[in-house]
């Protein structure tokens, strides 16, 4: 088909509906809507990670990300009280600085990413280096310190969410 | 990932597959042969109890949200016990002694978390 392979048709595919649906979390008028497009952008991203040969990352992915974090946004969507008369107004002068900035971001992703020699891999190789069982293998021995580093970020993250959510810490 | 690994994943594809045309189909269905009959209890939020005021929007209190992410912070840590689980034999004490370190240095946020009184939902 059009001398594509099947990867590449289903890379083509996830990406773009990966773009829609990101496009649609910006665009959709209900954060509701835009938090289950995010869901949505996710799925596709994780598929994505499937094509790279990163397997347990896309499984990680979808258990953490489209299960645990989009909860905790609709939770903080509730929390937010977007009432229609208190809803923050926002003026052309936001949407230009927002542009500006968005598009600067934009601007330095892809001057970094032009220059990367990561892109000119081929990735569709035969490795089975994402299953559970190979990078098990690799994160106990070679990325030790790291990974015994996460503890204490999830240990910093605790002690910041109750700092940040308790009223009176006695 | 070549082309036979892909096949691997074809039984993963159909469950998607299943997933949602499941939920197309009883949808369309449901549309398609309930009967439509409007009425203004039917459409009530509640058939009992006390009537609805306002609306959903009332936020509530951040004990809730702290909850859960305090949820996801766990969850991530059971992740990072997956790898250990499927290779606990090949890394022997080792992997016990790193998962122990990596377990302890949470427990102390656990530990923490109780005797700041976080999980306590119910004051």
């Amino acid at each position: 088909m059009l001398g594509l392979s099947v990867h590449q048709w289903l890379f083509g595919i996830l990406s773009f509906l990966a773009v829609l649906f990101s496009l649609m979390v910006v665009f959709s008028r209900s954060p509701i809507n835009s938090v289950l497009y995010l869901i949505m952008s996710f799925f596709s991203i994780s598929g994505i990670y499937l094509l790279l040969d990163a397997q347990f990352l896309a499984v990680v992915n979808i258990v953490v990300y489209a299960g645990a974090i989009m909860v905790l946004f609709l939770f903080v969507i509730m929390l937010m009280n977007l009432n229609h008369d208190t809803e923050p107004q926002r003026t052309v002068l936001t949407k230009i600085i927002a542009g500006i900035i968005g598009g600067m971001l934009l601007l330095v992703l892809t001057s970094v990413l032009k220059g990367s020699s990561a892109l000119n891999k081929s990735f569709y190789g035969t490795s089975e280096v994402g299953l559970i069982k190979n990078l098990g293998n690799v994160l106990f021995t070679e990325f030790l310190f790291p990974f015994e580093i996460v503890s204490v970020l999830l240990l910093a993250a605790m002690v910041g969410a109750v700092m940040m959510g308790k009223k009176n810490i006695n | 990932m070549n082309n036979s690994t892909l096949i691997q994943y074809l039984p993963i594809a159909i469950m998607f597959l299943i997933a949602v045309a499941f939920v197309v189909v009883t949808m369309v269905a449901s549309h398609l042969l309930g009967p439509k009959k409007y009425s203004k209890v039917k459409y009530n939020v509640f058939e009992c109890g006390v009537h609805s005021e306002g609306n959903a929007r009332n936020p509530f209190a951040v004990k809730y949200f702290l909850t859960a992410l305090l949820f996801v912070l766990f969850d991530v840590e059971v992740i990072f016990m997956y790898p250990w689980a499927t290779n606990f034999k090949e890394l022997g004490l080792f992997g016990v002694i790193e998962v122990l370190t990596f377990s302890l240095l949470l427990l102390v946020g656990l530990y923490y978390l109780l005797k700041k009184d976080v999980l306590n939902i119910r004051d």
